[in-house]
């Protein structure tokens, strides 16, 4: 199979909100009743959402309303201490990080987290290794499936960088390239995987409004070739821009859910953004 | 003194930058020079034009074997540091492994009295070096950093100690008469004999360069991918889909091959083994070499194996002011090392994976014009 490329299980039609098929789409990453405690500070209270395949999910919240925690236990960094985490019907926890990459879920970091020593591509490459299959023996005897595969990743990573728009810049290490390049190579890399849902922790951190709008951009172009994409972001501005559905958190607990309009105008949420009076609370 | 450094350091890129712009051939042709001269190396009717390289207090070509063991290993070692990002400090202990199995599966001092001959036991060898180099990487490669280190420092002391107490393994007595390679001159004299040390030189050169091309296809693919995604960030290398635990065991599995296979080679060649060859000191100079001549490039490993290898045996039989320079070989050794680490700490060759970066942008010159 040479056609690695993504196909769209649903053809998105431009600019139409996915939400009214919402109903109909199956369930891709379930967070059923998630509580998360470290000692005695609970991170997350009785989170609970679902995340349903095609759509663009905003996580949003105040600075540490634990939009990072909940992140991190959806890619099975973090062991719920109650409830669980499902991904396409099957349970997160206790399974490798790698396993749960090689499933379809890929992710960037709040803190760009490169190879630095790595060149671009090598970067990418690396993603694409996720399916490979190559043995340390075919590697060390230059078997045909080494050369394949090799092939294969390459052209794939060309491709992504391509996409996110930094092929110029392929042989430059991780390192030397400016910040905004760093993030469109972590969101390269992360594709690399073949993900089902790709989640964003902050992308658009450090941006200018020029940049967050290619970002934006960047982001629908993902959701049309087919990937489900959930985004943690503070930006407001931004998050309505871009989401399907939203889901807020504060103090670890869900306060609200719905369109992006719905949540722009609900109180609690914007309690919990601006503050409330004490009286009025 | 820092113009001259910059000099200097101009100067190395100067030439590293002629050497990627080089065509092919030309590199080929280069390369093809210097093998040629490193087998020719240990003859004396080829150094004794050298100056004063050749050693003054020792056989040049004994010398000579035992710094391509020196490289053999730094070279193994740079896939565990280098590449994977493993601080090994026990390496030494592999490389012991390698030479005392050779010892009591050959030896007629063992106590087993196998007899084998020495060919067939070198794959048992590099074999079990592996088995083990697995045996202790299962355990500890769940360690990060220091911890590793002080486990993978305990390994090699430990093997050396059951060397030194072990009535099987014969402590400071060792095993003697371990046989050597194979081979004969036409005229029916062993081609690997007790005095030229020269066969012995040139089977670890052929086996360098063998091992060289292999330590290359791996790294360029996608296992040496792996170990440097795992070396940059390792949370980040399992959250691309990297089995960081295979093949950090991977890493540790071929460094421990290559350390085993220099020690069944050190055992055949020196005929006795016993437990005074595998001092600490001896995991120390090699990780030393592989950060002197830069961690992570192959070419570095080899040029720091070499260099290291070469400067210690360098100062025998020099006297200065009636006192034995032979002496204070690491007090040197210590010091050049310092004054590496202020001025040059990434190594004299450090890892630059920019060959593919100078080709591609003279494609793109041409493209673009």
């Amino acid at each position: 199979m040479s056609d690695t490329e993504q196909t769209p299980a649903v053809p998105a039609q431009a600019g139409a909100p996915a939400v009214e098929t919402v109903a109909r789409r199956e369930p891709l990453l379930e967070v059923d009743h998630v509580t998360l405690r470290f000692g005695g500070v609970v991170a997350l209270n009785d989170v609970d959402f679902t995340l349903y395949k095609g759509e663009i999910l905003g996580l949003i919240g105040p600075n540490g309303a634990g939009k990072t925690t909940c992140f991190n236990a959806m890619t099975g960094i973090y062991q719920p201490t109650e409830g669980q985490i499902r991904f396409r019907g099957q349970k997160i926890s206790g399974k490798k990080r790698h396993h749960i990459t090689k499933m379809g879920m890929a992710r960037t970091f709040q803190n760009i987290r490169l190879f630095p020593e790595m060149t671009a591509l090598e970067n990418v490459q690396v993603g694409a290794d996720a399916h490979h299959k190559t043995s340390v023996v075919a590697a060390l005897l230059r078997l045909p499936r080494h050369w394949k595969e090799e092939r294969e990743g390459r052209e794939k990573a060309e491709r992504l960088l391509e996409f996110v728009g930094i092929r110029h810049r392929m042989h430059e290490f991780a390192r030397n390239l400016s910040y905004g390049e760093q993030r469109r190579l972590e969101i390269a890399r992360a594709l690399a995987t073949d993900p089902v849902l790709l989640c964003l922790d902050e992308p658009a951190a450090g941006f200018n409004p020029a940049e967050k709008e290619e970002l934006l951009q960047l982001i629908r172009q993902i959701r049309d070739t087919g990937v489900t994409v959930l985004l943690i972001e503070h930006d407001m501005r931004l998050v309505m821009g871009v989401t399907d559905r939203i889901v807020v958190l504060e103090f670890g607990k869900k306060i609200a859910e719905g369109l992006p309009v719905e949540v722009r105008d609900n109180p609690k949420v914007i309690a919990a953004y601006l503050g409330v009076p004490d009286d009025a609370a | 003194m820092t113009t001259v450094l910059d000099k200097l350091r101009s100067g190395r890129e100067a030439v590293g930058e002629r050497w990627h712009h080089a065509p092919r051939w030309v590199r080929w042709v280069l390369l093809a020079a210097l093998i040629v001269f490193f087998y020719a190396l240990p003859n004396k009717e080829f150094y004794q034009y050298l100056g004063p390289i050749p050693t003054p207090g020792a056989n040049f070509t004994q010398v000579l074997f035992t710094i391509s063991i020196y490289v053999l290993l730094a070279v193994g070692l740079n896939i565990v540091v280098g590449f994977a990002g493993l601080l090994d400090l026990g390496y030494f202990g592999f490389f012991a492994v390698g030479a005392y199995t050779v010892a009591v599966l050959t030896s007629p001092s063992s106590d087993i009295k196998t007899l084998w001959p020495w060919l067939l036991v070198v794959p048992i060898a590099i074999g079990l070096t592996m088995v083990s180099g697995v045996m202790l990487g299962t355990p500890t490669l769940r360690l990060r950093g220091d911890y590793l280190a002080l486990v993978t420092l305990g390994f090699a002391e430990m093997i050396r100690i059951a060397a030194t107490s072990s009535t099987f393994l014969k402590g400071q007595r060792g095993f003697n008469q371990i046989p050597h390679p194979p081979g004969e001159y036409a005229d029916g004299k062993p081609f690997f004999g007790v005095l030229d040390a020269r066969p012995y030189y040139w089977l670890v050169l052929t086996l360098i360069i063998l091992v060289v091309i292999g330590v290359r296809n791996l790294t360029h693919s996608r296992v040496g991918r792996a170990w440097i995604s795992i070396r940059e960030d390792e949370d980040a290398a399992q959250l691309m889909g990297v089995p960081t635990f295979k093949f950090k065991l991977w890493a540790f599995a071929a460094g421990a091959a290559i350390a085993g296979l220099a020690g069944a080679l050190f055992a055949g060649k020196q005929n006795f083994v016993n437990s005074q060859n595998f001092e600490l000191l001896n995991s120390i100079i090699i990780l030393a070499a592989v950060i002197f001549g830069g961690s992570g490039n192959i070419v570095g490993a080899i040029v720091g194996g070499g260099l290291v290898a070469y400067m210690i045996e360098r100062f025998r039989g020099i006297e200065l002011f009636g006192i034995e320079l032979y002496e204070y070989r690491f007090l040197f050794f210590g010091l050049v090392l310092v004054v590496m680490m202020i001025f040059r700490p990434q190594g004299l060759i450090p890892n630059r994976r920019r060959a593919a970066e100078f080709k591609d942008r003279r494609k793109e010159v041409i493209v673009g014009e």
